[in-house]
């Protein structure tokens, strides 16, 4: 593969990302429209009622009298220069909010995606190396029982669990803030915080992966190229870990890029459960706030996320699965 | 060659399955004569353990739990059905008319899909009940919403194999209008994934509708499994039964639900059965 073509098709990637971007845009734009009440009658309201004469001339400043479709270009400008809005409640730029709470995120997403796709690919493999022994048996009924059970309540079932009858893990935050860890203690202070909600989150794509690892490995063992590995006199071990352990993979890299928007729908649930400060925990404070400007931010903030992490794994399903044209 | 029924029913994982479904089925439809009063009446003391004058105890308020959990599977198992009701209506259009059609119709609905696919649908389906306000038919609306894009896709592929087989270019000769081609000959073949994908679809929109309504944005004034968990969440030290009861409703349902979805497809594809 040539690094010429690499670049034209991540350039090409990127262009096709153009069109779920502006659609985010424009569905988010819509919602703000039919969100009760305009800015400029909840700050009235806030300040305990106003005036119609100074109702207006808020509505006049925030650009709200101008034509629907001035008001939605004027919005894609500001988003272009990634200026989000203003989060009234909070008296902070949404942008600055976002990116406050973004890292947490992203750890507790990068965390659970390891130990999901390690252990789910581990069972999965398991599970069809013993394929209709008991011990297949046992992962497989595991996994569809995990498959069926809400994320909120395993959380609630952990923090019963480890935290309140046996006390082993702390029920909610990222760290002891009042200890002032610094350094390595620090690192092992939020390691600790981060072990129930990562398993929270992950148990669910654990089990998903586990299923479809087993499927697919079975599905490659009855293939062509197997019997010809076979034929040529390779051994089992080799034909599982040379050819079909790696073939199979494939499915999964591919389902576990479909599953990061819902990845960050989880973690809606799970921060707000174990009060972990990331996106998902202030959409949940922005929700009840009725802070839209922020919510509609941390939106369009997911949105993007997921389209870049579905572009990250197309790159890397190149280079795990040469046959895919990429000129 | 065995029958659809015989693969079926055959399956003792669907049995459990249908045994579950059918219970729950008996005790939505008879809630107000197995719990008479209102499921939000006081009718004790607070958090009173199971096992005494009310078989799984009281919530913090002295509201009866089992009355909860009785009434909250109605609309539990409503707001699911309607959704996915609603969810496979939609797909089924928006499926067909791409696979039918084809060329830019097919192109531009398609891309309309992928969008759908692509942003984060549990955030987005927050997204529209916060600015709807929450309601049961608002629920529907945000979890059909969120939920359409599998069954379009399904649909669009078997339209797509179908369309060319000759039955169907027999009705063009025979001067049949589209609509007619679609509804009579058309999707009547696509039904059984059709089937499978839209009974599995119901096990996701029970999750979703609990998740949403423990977030507390679920219908008010209609008790549902995911309301009492999200309500016995602060008193979870003190009374563990208030979160433990729902939680295990709701995941014997979509356990129930998965089991006959998957049995389904196993009797209507058997060559995929061994998998």
């Amino acid at each position: 593969m040539k690094s010429g073509s690499l670049g034209s098709y991540i350039a090409r990637r990127l262009l096709q990302t153009i069109p779920v971007i502006l659609g985010v845009v424009i569905v988010n734009f819509l919602l703000l429209q039919l969100a009760p009440g305009d800015l400029a009658t909840v700050l009235a309201g806030e300040a305990g009622g106003a005036p119609k004469e100074y109702i207006d001339q808020l509505r006049a400043r925030f650009g709200q009298d101008k034509p629907i479709y001035v008001q939605l270009f004027h919005y894609m400008k500001n988003l272009l220069v990634l200026d989000l809005g203003f989060s009234f409640r909070q008296s902070a730029p949404v942008l600055d909010l976002l990116l406050k709470r973004l890292w947490p995120t992203l750890l507790l997403m990068g965390a659970t995606l390891v130990i999901s796709l390690g252990l789910g690919i581990l069972m999965g493999l398991l599970a069809a190396l013993w394929v209709r022994t008991w011990k297949d048996h046992v992962i497989s009924v595991a996994a569809i029982i995990v498959y069926a059970t809400p994320l909120f309540w395993v959380g609630l079932m952990l923090v019963l669990v480890f935290s309140i009858w046996l006390d082993w893990f702390p029920t909610s935050g990222m760290e002891n803030v009042v200890a002032f860890h610094e350094g390595w203690n620090r690192v092992v202070d939020i390691a600790h915080h981060l072990v129930l909600p990562t398993l929270t989150l992950s148990l669910f794509y654990l089990a998903l992966y586990a299923r479809l690892m087993r499927a697919s490995m079975l599905e490659q063992r009855g293939l062509d190229y197997v019997t010809t590995a076979r034929a040529k006199g390779q051994s089992d071990r080799k034909i599982t870990t040379r050819h079909v352990f790696r073939n199979a993979l494939l499915p999964v890299v591919t389902m576990a890029g479909v599953q990061t928007g819902g990845l960050l729908g989880g973690s809606v649930v799970v921060e707000s459960i174990f009060a972990w400060p990331g996106l998902g925990q202030l959409a949940f404070q922005s929700l009840f706030a009725r802070d839209y400007n922020l919510l509609l931010g941390i939106f369009f903030m997911s949105a993007v996320l997921v389209v870049i992490v579905n572009l990250i794994v197309d790159i890397i399903y190149v280079f795990l699965d040469p046959r895919i044209r990429i000129g | 060659m065995k029958t659809f029924w015989s693969r079926f029913l055959g399956n003792p994982r669907v049995y459990l399955g249908l045994i579950w479904l059918g219970l729950l089925l008996f005790v939505a439809i008879a809630a107000n004569i197995l719990a008479p009063t209102d499921p939000f009446a006081i009718v004790g003391k607070p958090m009173a353990a199971p096992g005494g004058e009310f078989l799984l105890g009281t919530d913090s308020l002295g509201r009866n739990v089992l009355a909860g959990l009785i009434h909250g599977s109605r609309a539990t198992i409503l707001i699911a059905v309607l959704a996915t009701l609603v969810a496979v209506a939609f797909g089924t259009f928006v499926g067909a008319v791409a696979g039918y059609y084809g060329g830019l119709i097919d192109d531009v609905l398609m891309r309309f899909t992928e969008f759908f696919q692509t942003i984060p649908s549990f955030l987005f389906a927050i997204v529209l009940i916060a600015i709807l306000s929450p309601s049961a038919l608002n629920l529907v609306v945000a979890i059909a919403t969120v939920s359409w894009p599998p069954i379009a896709r399904v649909v669009r592929g078997e339209v797509l194999t179908v369309k060319s087989r000759e039955f169907v270019q027999a009705a063009v000769v025979a001067g049949q209008g589209d609509a007619a081609i679609l509804l009579k000959q058309v999707l009547p073949n696509t039904l059984s994934p059709l089937i499978v994908t839209g009974s599995l679809l119901i096990a996701t929109a029970i999750l979703t509708e609990s998740a949403l309504s423990f977030l507390g944005l679920g219908a008010p004034n209609l008790m549902s499994w995911g309301f009492m968990i999200g309500a016995g969440r602060s008193f979870m030290r003190e009374a563990w039964w208030l979160i433990t009861v729902p939680g295990i409703a709701i995941l014997l349902t979509v356990l129930a639900i998965n089991l006959v979805g998957e049995g389904l497809n196993d009797a209507l594809n058997p060559r995929l059965a061994d998998l």
